[in-house]
C-alpha cells in the first residue's frame, strides 16, 4: 500500500481517524496567533480579482469567476492523559475559473498578486481552449444576476480560534478523565474547527465576501474484557456543526432526554462533552456482555445522531444531479433516482417523508450566503409527501432538467480545487403531530433503538445499504428492555422510506452532520448537515454481525 | 523546481540545520510534480496540474517538540521557519512518548522512478482520454474515467547525522464503461511506476467487454459462494487487503484491541492465522511494484515478511512501542507483494465448477474490528460461472465477510499483478458471504 492510500482511508473510515498520523486539516502549519490575524481587505481583494477577470475576459473567456481563499483550520488530537498532536494551518491562494470556447478551464496560483492572478487567469483559457478539442456540447450557465460588493458571516458567538489552545485541551483531557473514571480501557478525543474566508468575483457583478466557521468535537471510547479478549467501542453523540466554540458550552435547553431507560441526552445546539464522555464508558462496559440480537424483522426506532447518515446516504447523495447524470460514475457513482425513475412519479417513502433542501439553517455545516460560484443560497424541497419532486443542482446542470436558476450547491475544499456541484443540507422535516420519543417507543411491540453512528455502507447507485450505530436497546412491548450488541440493518432505500411509520416532532429536532464528505477526482470534501427527529421505520431487516475468528 | 536533486535538496536542509539551536532538529523536504484529466459521459470534464515543494522543520527542546513548515527557501524564510518550529517547541508539553533522532542510517538504492512518466505533458493526458471516450463512443458506449500521473520526491536531514533521498514516480489510470441504457457496467484500473507499459485502450475495451458483457443481469439468492475475487476487488482504497494490513499494528494488539489480541493479554505474533499458501511481504527492491526506501522518520525500509505461510510472521512496532516492547521498530511499508501462482483469471474461471466472478468491491467499511469484519458491495461486472465458463451476468450482492476467515477459505491463488502499488493475485475463496441483493448497476 502507498502512503497516499493510507492517507486517503484516514479520511474514509471512521476508525482510522483516531491514528495520531492523520495531518493537520491541510495547508501551511503556523503559530495558533496566526489564525487571529485579520486577511487582506476586500478592497484590495476586489482589485486582485478584478485584475483575473479582466485577463480572462481579454484572453477570450465569456466567463470568468475568482475565489480567494484563505482556509484556516486547528485539530487537537489527545488520548487518555496526554495530548497526541496539535495543529494549526493556514493556506492562501486563488482560484480562477473560466469558460472560453464553450468548455470550463481551471487553474490556480498562491501568488495573490495582480501579476499573478492575471497569469492564472490567461493559463485557465489556455486549459479551457485545450480541452474544447475534445467537448461535446458547449457549457450552458443557468443565467445569474451579479449581487454588487456584499458579505456573510456564520453567526458564530465565540470563534474558536480565540480560545486559548490550553483551554481546548484541557477539556478533551476532562472528557478523557470521565471516561477513565467510569471504565474506559482507552479513551482518544479529538478538536477539528475549520474557517474559510473566501472572496468571490464573477464577470456576472459579484463581489462576495465570506466568513465561514465549522468545529466538531469528537471522541471514541474503549473498553476491554481481558479474559474473554472482548473488546467494544462507543463513540461521541456529538454532532459537526457550522458554529463557534459556544458548541462546546452546554445549555440547559439544548439537551433534550432520551428515551426512558437508556441514560441518553439529544444535544442541539451545545454539546456536553463531559457528560457524553462518562456515559459513552458506562455504555462501552455494558456492550462487552449484552446480548447479541437474535437476526429477523423489527420496527427501528432511529435517534438523530444516527438518521443522519441515513438520510445522507440513500436520500442526499442519491439526488444529487451530477451522480444522476454520471458524471460521478467512475468514482463515487450514479444513482438510481434518474430522470426516467422521477418521471414515473413512484413514491420515494411514505406520505410522511419530507425532505428539505437548506442552505441557509442556522448552526448548519452547508450555510453560507453565497454558494463557491456567487449564487445566493436557499430552500427548496426535494421529496414532497413521500415522491421525488427535485434534485440539488449547480448553474451548468439546470438547463438539463428543463431549469433556469441554480440551487446554490457549488463547493469546493480550497482555492486550489475545482468547485463542483456537493450536496446541500439535506433533512427530514419533523411530524406535525405532538409526538415524543417515549411515546413512540410506546407503541412498538418488538424494535430495536440506535444511537449514533456506526459503519455504512450503500452501492454506488444507492439502493442497497447496511448501518450499524453506536448503541443498541432492545424495545420490547413498548419499553426499552437492555443493551443490544451485533446489530446492523439492511435494507433497500425505497422500501426503507417507505416503511416509514412515525416521526417525532419539532421539539426533538436537531442537526447530524459529515464533516469530511468525500467525492470527485481528485477527491475533495466537504461538509453537511442532516436533521431529522426520533424516527420510526417498520419491519427492518436486521443482521448479526457477531463472527467467530482463529 | 518542484523536483529538487539529492544536492539541492540537501542543501537547503543543511543551511535549515545550521540555523537550529534546538537539542535536536530534523528537517525533510518533499515535492511533486503532479497532473490529472476526468471524463465523464464520454467528454473531458476537468483537467488539472499542479506543482509544490514543501519544507518541514521539527526542533525539540528535551521532550518538547513543535513542528513549522513553509515553501519558499530563500535564507530569511528559512531562518523564520526554524525560529518557528523552535518558539512552538518551547510552549509544547513534554512529549511522554518521545524518541530521540535517529543517526546515521543506510538505505537501499530506490528504483520507483522512471523518467517517461516524470515527462508526461497535458497532451498525453488528454490524448489517453481521447483513446478511451473514442473506443467507447465508436461501440455505442459511455465512458467515466480519472488519469493521474506524478514525479514525487522526499529528502530528510537531522543533526544527528541522518541524510536520505528518494524519488519515485507513479501513473493511475482507472475506467468505468456504462452502456447507454443503464443495464451494464465494467471496470479496469492500473497503476505504473514506468508510463511506457500503460495502454489506455486496452484497460478501456477490458471495461468495455464487461459492460457489454453485463447487461441484463439475472438475480441469485443471497448466501455463500465459491468466488473468484479480481485484484480490483482485493485492492483499493478500502479494500479487504488494505484493512487487513492496516491492521497489523502491535500496539493496538497489545492494548486488547485488535484482531490480533489475545484472550487474557499479548498478541497473536507467531500464530497461524491463515491458510499455509498466504506469504504477505513487502520489499521496496521489487521491480514491477516499488516502494520507498525509508520512512518519515527516516527508518530504513526493508524486505519484510508479515505473513509466512500463513503464520503471522511480523507486525507494526514503532520505535516507541517497540522500545517499551522490547521488540525491533519495523516502519510502516510503501507497498506490499501477495506470493501467488501461475494462473490467470481465465485459468481460475476454467478451474471452477460452480462460482461467481468478482471485478470489483466497493463502499467497504468495518463492522466489527474484533473480528476484522467488513461489509460492501460487487460492483461494475459480477458473472455467474458454470463448468469452467462464465454463463450469465448476475445482480449485485452485498458481502459480509473477514478477511481473516476469507483467507482461510482459500480454494486457488491466480498470479499477482500490480495494483495500488502492491503485487496481489487474483484468489479463488469458497463460502464468501454475500448478505443481500442489491439492484445497482
Amino acid at each position: 500500500m502507498n502512503r497516499r492510500d493510507f492517507v486517503g482511508l484516514t479520511g474514509l473510515a471512521a476508525g482510522a481517524i483516531w491514528l495520531p498520523s492523520v495531518p493537520a486539516l491541510g495547508g501551511t502549519l503556523v503559530d495558533p496567533a496566526r489564525l487571529l490575524e485579520p486577511g487582506l481587505d476586500p478592497a484590495v481583494k476586489k482589485r486582485l480579482a478584478d485584475a483575473a477577470l479582466n485577463a480572462a475576459k481579454s484572453a477570450g473567456a465569456t466567463y470568468a469567476d475568482v475565489r480567494i481563499g484563505r482556509y484556516l483550520n486547528q485539530s487537537v488530537f489527545t488520548r487518555e492523559k496526554q495530548v497526541q498532536n496539535i495543529a494549526s494551518g493556514e493556506s492562501f491562494g486563488a482560484g480562477i475559473r473560466v469558460i472560453a470556447n464553450g468548455t470550463w478551464g481551471f487553474a490556480s496560483t498562491n501568488q495573490v498578486t495582480e501579476a499573478g492572478m492575471a497569469k492564472a487567469a490567461q493559463l485557465a483559457v489556455q486549459i479551457a481552449k485545450a480541452n474544447a478539442k475534445v467537448q461535446k456540447e458547449p457549457v450552458k450557465l443557468a443565467p445569474q444576476q451579479g449581487y454588487g460588493e456584499v458579505s456573510w458571516k456564520t453567526p458564530i458567538q465565540v470563534n474558536a480560534f480565540e480560545v486559548p489552545v490550553k483551554d481546548k485541551v484541557d477539556l478533551l483531557l476532562a472528557a478523557n478523565a470521565k471516561a477513565l473514571e467510569n471504565g474506559a480501557s482507552f479513551v482518544n478525543s479529538a478538536l477539528f474547527q475549520i474557517n474559510e474566508q473566501k472572496y468571490f468575483a464573477s464577470t456576472d457583478g459579484s463581489y462576495i465576501d465570506q466568513d465561514i466557521h465549522r468545529i466538531w468535537p469528537n471522541f471514541s471510547v474503549t473498553a476491554i474484557d481481558r479474559a474473554s479478549g472482548k473488546f467494544r467501542t462507543r463513540e461521541a453523540l456529538s454532532s459537526p456543526m457550522g458554529m463557534g466554540y459556544e458548541y462546546l458550552q452546554p445549555k440547559a435547553q439544548d439537551k433534550i432526554a432520551g428515551p426512558a431507560g437508556t441514560g441518553l441526552t439529544g444535544y442541539k445546539y451545545s454539546y456536553d462533552i463531559l457528560e457524553d464522555a462518562a456515559l459513552a464508558a458506562k455504555q462501552a462496559k455494558e456492550k462487552l456482555t449484552a446480548k447479541s440480537v437474535v437476526p429477523g424483522k423489527y420496527d427501528l426506532v432511529l435517534d438523530p445522531n444516527h438518521l443522519g447518515l441515513t438520510i445522507h446516504e440513500s436520500i442526499g447523495h442519491a439526488t444529487e444531479l451530477d451522480r444522476v447524470l454520471g458524471y460521478e460514475a467512475n468514482y463515487a457513482g450514479t444513482s438510481f433516482a434518474t430522470l426516467e425513475w422521477k418521471a414515473k412519479n413512484q413514491p420515494y417513502g411514505s406520505k410522511l417523508v419530507n425532505i428539505v433542501a437548506d442552505k441557509t439553517q442556522p448552526g448548519s455545516l452547508g450555510a453560507v450566503g453565497f454558494d463557491d460560484e456567487g449564487v445566493k443560497t436557499g430552500q427548496w424541497d426535494i421529496i414532497k409527501d413521500g415522491k421525488l419532486v427535485d434534485y440539488q443542482k449547480i448553474r451548468d446542470q439546470a438547463h438539463i432538467v428543463g431549469q433556469n436558476k441554480s440551487d446554490g450547491c457549488c463547493y469546493s475544499q480550497s482555492w486550489q480545487d475545482v468547485q463542483f456541484q456537493r450536496m446541500a443540507n439535506i433533512s427530514l422535516q419533523p411530524g406535525k403531530e405532538k409526538l415524543s420519543v417515549d411515546q413512540m417507543i410506546a407503541g412498538v411491540d418488538k424494535g430495536i433503538y440506535i444511537a449514533g453512528r456506526g459503519s455504512f455502507s450503500i452501492d454506488q447507485q444507492r439502493y442497497n445499504s447496511q448501518f450499524g450505530g453506536t448503541v443498541f436497546y432492545s424495545i420490547e412491548k413498548g419499553k426499552i428492555a437492555g443493551i443490544l450488541e451485533d446489530v446492523a440493518y439492511q435494507t433497500n432505500t425505497v422500501e426503507f422510506w417507505n416503511s416509514c411509520a412515525a416521526i417525532c416532532d419539532q421539539s426533538d429536532y436537531r442537526l447530524f452532520g459529515s464533516f469530511f464528505d468525500g467525492k470527485g477526482q481528485p477527491s475533495q470534501v466537504s461538509a453537511v448537515s442532516h436533521g431529522s427527529a426520533h424516527t420510526r421505520f417498520n419491519s427492518v431487516n436486521v443482521i448479526n454481525t457477531a463472527r467467530k475468528i482463529g | 523546481m518542484a523536483i529538487l536533486s539529492k544536492d539541492e535538496s540537501q542543501a537547503i536542509l543543511k543551511k535549515v540545520i545550521g540555523f537550529s539551536t534546538a537539542d535536536e532538529c530534523q528537517a525533510s523536504l518533499d515535492g511533486r510534480t503532479v497532473g490529472n484529466v476526468r471524463y465523464a459521459r464520454n467528454s473531458v470534464s476537468t483537467a488539472g496540474a499542479s506543482d509544490n515543494v514543501r519544507l518541514v522543520v521539527e526542533s525539540r527542546f528535551g521532550k518538547r517538540s513543535g513542528v513549522a513548515t513553509c515553501n519558499e527557501f530563500d535564507d530569511a524564510t528559512l531562518r523564520r521557519c526554524v525560529q518557528r518550529a523552535e518558539e512552538i517547541a518551547r510552549l509544547a508539553p513534554e512529549d511522554p512518548e518521545y524518541m530521540p533522532l535517529l543517526g546515521p542510517q543506510q538505505y537501499l538504492t530506490p528504483v520507483s522512478y522512471a523518467s517517461s512518466t516524470a515527462a508526461i505533458t497535458p497532451d498525453y493526458r488528454a490524448q489517453a482520454a481521447g483513446d478511451s471516450i473514442a473506443l467507447c463512443s465508436a461501440k455505442g458506449l459511455t465512458a467515466a474515467g480519472y488519469l493521474e500521473d506524478g514525479a514525487y520526491f522526499q529528502a530528510l536531514r537531522n543533526n544527528k547525522g541522518l541524510e536520505a533521498y528518494q524519488q519515485s514516480t507513479s501513473i493511475d489510470f482507472s475506467v468505468t464503461v456504462r452502456t447507454p441504457d443503464g443495464t451494464g457496467s465494467g471496470y479496469a484500473v492500473a497503476d505504473y511506476t514506468d508510463v511506457s507499459k500503460f495502454n489506455a485502450k486496452a484497460l478501456t475495451q477490458a471495461a468495455a467487454d464487461k459492460a457489454a458483457g453485463s447487461r441484463n443481469a439475472k438475480a441469485l439468492e443471497p448466501g455463500k459462494y465459491t468466488v473468484i475475487l479480481e485484484p480490483a476487488a482485493l485492492v483499493s482504497d478500502e479494500g479487504l487487503l488494505n484493512n487487513l494490513m492496516y491492521n497489523l499494528g502491535a500496539r493496538e494488539a497489545d492494548e486488547g484491541r485488535s484482531f490480533l489480541s489475545k484472550k487474557g493479554g499479548g498478541n497473536k505474533l507467531g500464530e497461524k492465522l491463515f491458510d499455509p499458501r498466504i506469504t504477505i511481504y513487502s520489499d521496496p527492491l521489487n521491480a514491477q511494484a516499488p516502494g520507498g526506501v525509508f520512512d518519515g522518520e527516516g527508518m530504513p525500509v526493508k524486505r519484510i515478511n508479515w505473513v509466512e505461510k500463513g503464520v503471522v510472521k511480523n507486525m507494526y512496532y514503532s520505535r516507541y512501542w517497540a522500545q517499551k516492547t522490547g521488540k525491533q521498530a519495523t516502519p510502516f511499508p510503501g507497498n506490499f507483494i501477495m506470493e501467488g501462482g501461475t494462473q490467470s483469471v481465465q485459468d481460475l474461471i476454467k478451474s471452477t465448477e460452480k462460482g461467481i466472478l468478482v471485478t470489483r468491491l466497493w463502499y467497504i467499511r468495518d463492522v466489527d474490528p474484533q473480528t476484522l469484519l467488513y461489509t460492501g458491495l460487487t460492483r461494475d461486472g459480477t458473472f455467474y460461472i458454470e463448468n469452467g465458463k462464465i454463463k450469465f451476468p448476475i445482480k449485485n450482492f452485498r458481502f459480509n465477510e473477514s478477511p481473516v476467515i476469507m483467507l482461510n477459505n482459500v480454494e486457488a491463488i491466480g498470479k499477482p499483478v500490480r495494483l495500488g502499488g502492491n503485487l496481489v493475485p487474483p484468489l479463488k475463496i469458497r463460502d464468501f458471504t454475500f448478505t443481500s441483493l442489491s439492484d445497482a448497476v
